[in-house]
């Protein structure tokens, strides 16, 4: 089948030029690539802003009492923290970069099933950021009821909640919108061939991903809207001055909230079972069960989420159910870690940059994952539920591990998305002082929250000094090895070596398309008749 | 879950866009819209749980604020939901067999009963505002907590519920254009048929709301 | 996989109205055994024939039953787990 118009093949995605100029060519694109560009640039903005506030928070710490701000102000950059790095980087994160990037290339596709849904799914992106942004500058000044809004703060708190909260809708519906978007494509896009167990295990991780985002979304979407018309006609759904139940607010948020952790973490998980075979030139342990291992977590993620709650008042009975299922949940995820310890077993390993942010995730994840299970206890989670435990588990999890995965992709698929190399050396350093930061900004959480020092707390009892003051250094060091990673980035970027179609000798289909790929992908839709990880059969791909 | 599906098999042509990968695909298209509704379904599965837990807690509460329901308006507007969703039905089956006008002519009164069914709801609102029982009303803040969870969950129900009526009629009267002009047509057909289950979808949620809501006793 | 346009049978006319038909017939006995007090027992009843109103809107009007088996499928996930999350906010809730 040849394409109508071939030239759409002649040149690279980067320098193909239709029928818009100039910025437009980019923000009306409806290609894949250039969509997962957009979020790339989107997210990068975002994350900086998010690192910058972490900043502040954790210089503010350094002693008790104030030091460059006051209470309220901390209170609003604590919520801004958490809604910018969820909502605007972690969740949309890994699939909306490279999902959109290399979904359709993979499968061996020209594009998404909906490429003008893509490009909305987008635009509703940059919207929900530019209105969040904006209601920290609103009347009535940034939101400070936490990122987890719980009512009745949420209701009688007079800062921009509402404007924060549409945003958040705003944001959800892109999320949803993508979701709806990948399950089709993997559904109706396959090459020839393309059977569901000769995918890469990327894309079982975006699959069982887009479920949780079509079916758990919603659920903080009629949440953040009861919320919005309670602040603005007292409805009386959640409020406790009407009757309303706070508990009840928290099982909804949860509801979503807890599926959107595996929404942060299965993309991740699916890069990293990309990575390990390409430099352990073994073909994947377990694929199937790793394939499994994905779709279990996404389904019984969904039913964990009041173990959020285990202090508000819920049912003993209820307690119970919910840490038997969240000792659960753990099991796949553990699958998942033997397959991937299995398969460099007796592999060629090739140490390279994306390898070794995937050892440091390994190392990261798997504490945070441990430190779970303490949380998921419930004569243990009663002493450190709110406390600076909880705040080190899910940096450990969300930033150690997506955060990580989502750097490694970066420095794995460079090459290909941008025709360049970037220089290894320097790359790896930053990897090992950002591992030196980051375990010394959020161990020493760990033993603070188990001394007993709460969340979300500006001011503290003299005795957590000594450990708030190594974490700060920790977050400083930290954003020194961020700031050399995302400088020798950019520099690859404008001035790198030129990079090679397969710089990593991977045999994903990817691999087998130019470095950068032109508009449409293949210049013929491939025919698949392997599995995809054969390195031992077969040479990899040129 | 071992399909083999080629590219060559998705349906008809290639259009020559800018980018000319946008190609139809009109299974791709229903799957697309069932994702969508299953949105929907737990939006309003948000509000489902909340009326279970609400009425448990205030079970007295609930079956008395009830009766100020009017059964007789609510029986009405289920009647004709239901039978907007048989012309809706019908509407596509008329098409499918090439009869235009008369496809017009169902697809014509399912909006009409959509409209119809907001009158009521019109009514039956403003019935209840003028008696002071509203959001925020200070009639409503002297009852009972029960009874004002009761009517909070009510507005915001049935009122999402009219919103998306609201939302159907806007989206078949571009239908009606659509088949009208002839871009929607007994060969492509895809955009009524997924019009036709977003308007299914606003039929089930009212099946549910209106013994939750009107035959609480 | 076929094009969905080219069902070899369409769903007829008739069918259509003879499922509205059981539709009304069933909200009239909904409205009915409303006036019943059967104690806890009304709740379930009404939720019951709601169930059997929807069945029949999902199958034949909105065509479930007679197209490819994925719809199914994705319609069982989606209400399987919906289901699961009202259980399990019932271990709260009922035994607070």
């Amino acid at each position: 089948m040849s394409n109508p118009a071939t030239n759409v093949n002649s040149v690279n995605y980067l320098e193909y030029t239709g029928k818009y100029k100039g910025i437009f060519a980019w923000i009306f694109s409806t290609d894949h690539k250039r969509i997962g560009l957009m979020y790339l640039w989107g997210m990068a903005l975002f994350f900086i802003v998010g690192i910058s506030l972490g900043f502040v928070m954790k210089s503010e710490m350094l002693n008790p009492g104030k030091d460059l701000i006051d209470a309220q102000t901390y209170n609003a950059i604590f919520t801004l923290h958490g809604v910018i790095m969820i909502f605007l980087v972690i969740i949309p994160g890994i699939p909306a970069v490279f999902g959109n990037f290399f979904l359709p290339i993979q499968i061996g596709a020209k594009d998404v099933s909906f490429p003008r849904l893509n490009l909305l799914s987008w635009w509703l992106f940059l919207i929900g950021g530019i209105l969040a942004v904006m209601s920290i500058f609103l009347p009535g000044g940034p939101i400070d009821a936490g990122w987890t809004f719980y009512v009745p703060y949420a209701l009688r708190s007079s800062t921009n909640v509402s404007v924060a909260l549409l945003a958040a809708f705003i944001l959800g519906f892109s999320s949803i919108l993508t979701g709806l978007n990948f399950i089709t494509t993997v559904h109706r896009l396959r090459a020839p061939g393309m059977t569901f167990f000769r995918m890469p295990l990327f894309i079982w991780s975006l699959y069982s991903t887009a479920w949780i985002q079509v079916i758990a979304t919603p659920v903080v979407g009629i949440t953040i809207v009861l919320v919005i018309i309670e602040r603005l006609f007292s409805i009386g759904i959640f409020d406790p001055a009407l009757g309303g139940d706070p508990i009840l607010f928290q099982h909804l948020f949860w509801i979503y909230s807890h599926p959107a952790v595996y929404i942060m973490i299965l993309p991740a998980m699916g890069i990293v079972s990309e990575i390990i075979p390409t430099f352990a030139r073994r073909t994947i342990f377990g694929y199937k069960a790793i394939a499994f291992s994905s779709l279990a977590i996404a389904f019984i993620g969904y039913f964990v989420w009041a173990h959020h709650m285990f202090t508000t008042g819920i049912s003993d009975f209820s307690r119970m159910v919910f840490s038997f299922l969240t000792f659960i949940v753990a099991i796949p995820s553990g699958v998942k870690i033997f397959n991937w310890v299995a398969t460099m077993y007796k592999g060629s390993i090739d140490a390279r940059t994306p390898f070794l942010f995937v050892m440091m995730f390994i190392f990261l994840f798997s504490i945070g994952g441990l430190t779970g299970l303490v949380l998921g206890n419930l004569a243990t989670d009663v002493h450190v539920h709110d406390t600076y435990f909880v705040v080190a588990h899910f940096h450990y999890v969300m930033f150690g591990g997506t955060i990580m995965i989502l750097f490694a992709g970066l420095h794995y698929w460079f090459p290909k998305m941008f025709g360049r190399m970037y220089n290894e050396r320097i790359a790896n350093i930053s990897v090992f002082i950002i591992f030196i930061g980051f375990n010394m900004l959020y161990f020493t959480m760990f033993i603070l929250g188990y001394m007993g020092m709460p969340r979300r707390y500006w001011d503290y009892l003299p005795e957590y000094q000594p450990l708030h003051i190594i974490s700060t250094i920790g977050s400083y060091i930290l954003i020194t090895g961020l700031l050399l990673m995302i400088y020798n980035l950019v520099k690859g970027y404008y001035s790198g070596k030129k990079a090679e179609q397969n710089p990593w000798g991977g045999v994903t289909l990817e691999w087998s398309v130019p470095s950068p790929p032109p508009l449409e992908n293949f210049e013929v839709i491939p025919t698949v008749e392997h599995e995809p990880y054969h390195f031992e059969t077969h040479e990899e791909v040129k | 879950m071992s399909e083999i599906t080629t590219s060559t098999d998705i349906l008809t042509e290639e259009v020559t866009h800018e980018h000319s990968h946008v190609h139809r695909d009109d299974f791709g298209a229903k799957i697309g819209m069932w994702l969508f509704l299953f949105t929907e379904l737990l939006l309003f599965g948000g509000l489902f749980i909340l009326y279970m837990a609400y009425r448990v807690q205030y079970s007295e509460a609930f079956h008395f604020a009830a009766k100020e329901l009017n059964i007789g308006l609510g029986t009405l507007n289920t009647i004709v939901l239901l039978t907007s969703s048989l012309t809706m039905a019908l509407s596509i089956a008329a098409l499918q067999r090439h009869k235009k006008q008369l496809s017009l002519f169902l697809l014509g009164s399912t909006i009409f009963m959509a409209l119809l069914f907001m009158v009521n709801k019109y009514f039956e609102w403003s019935a209840k505002f003028s008696h002071g029982i509203f959001p925020g009303s200070a009639d409503l803040m002297d009852r009972d907590k029960g009874e004002i969870v009761f009517f909070g969950m009510y507005y915001a129900m049935t009122g999402l519920h009219g919103l998306h009526v609201i939302i159907g009629v806007i989206l078949l009267s571009f239908m009606y254009v659509f088949v009208k002009r002839g871009s929607v047509n007994p060969d492509n057909y895809i955009k009524l048929e997924n019009s036709g289950l977003y308007w299914h979808l606003v039929d089930l949620i009212w099946i549910f709301l209106f013994p939750l809501f009107y035959l609480l006793h | 996989m076929s094009n969905v346009n080219e069902h070899k049978s369409h769903v007829g006319y008739g069918r259509y109205v003879l499922i509205w038909l059981i539709l009304l017939s069933l909200t009239i006995a909904t409205v009915a055994v409303a006036g019943i007090d059967l104690g806890k027992l009304t709740l379930s009843v009404a939720l019951l024939i709601a169930a059997i109103k929807s069945a029949l809107v999902i199958n034949i009007f909105m065509h479930i039953k007679f197209d490819d088996k994925i719809f199914k499928v994705f319609l069982l996930v989606a209400l399987m787990t919906m289901l699961v999350v009202f259980v399990l906010t019932s271990t709260d809730i009922f035994f607070r």
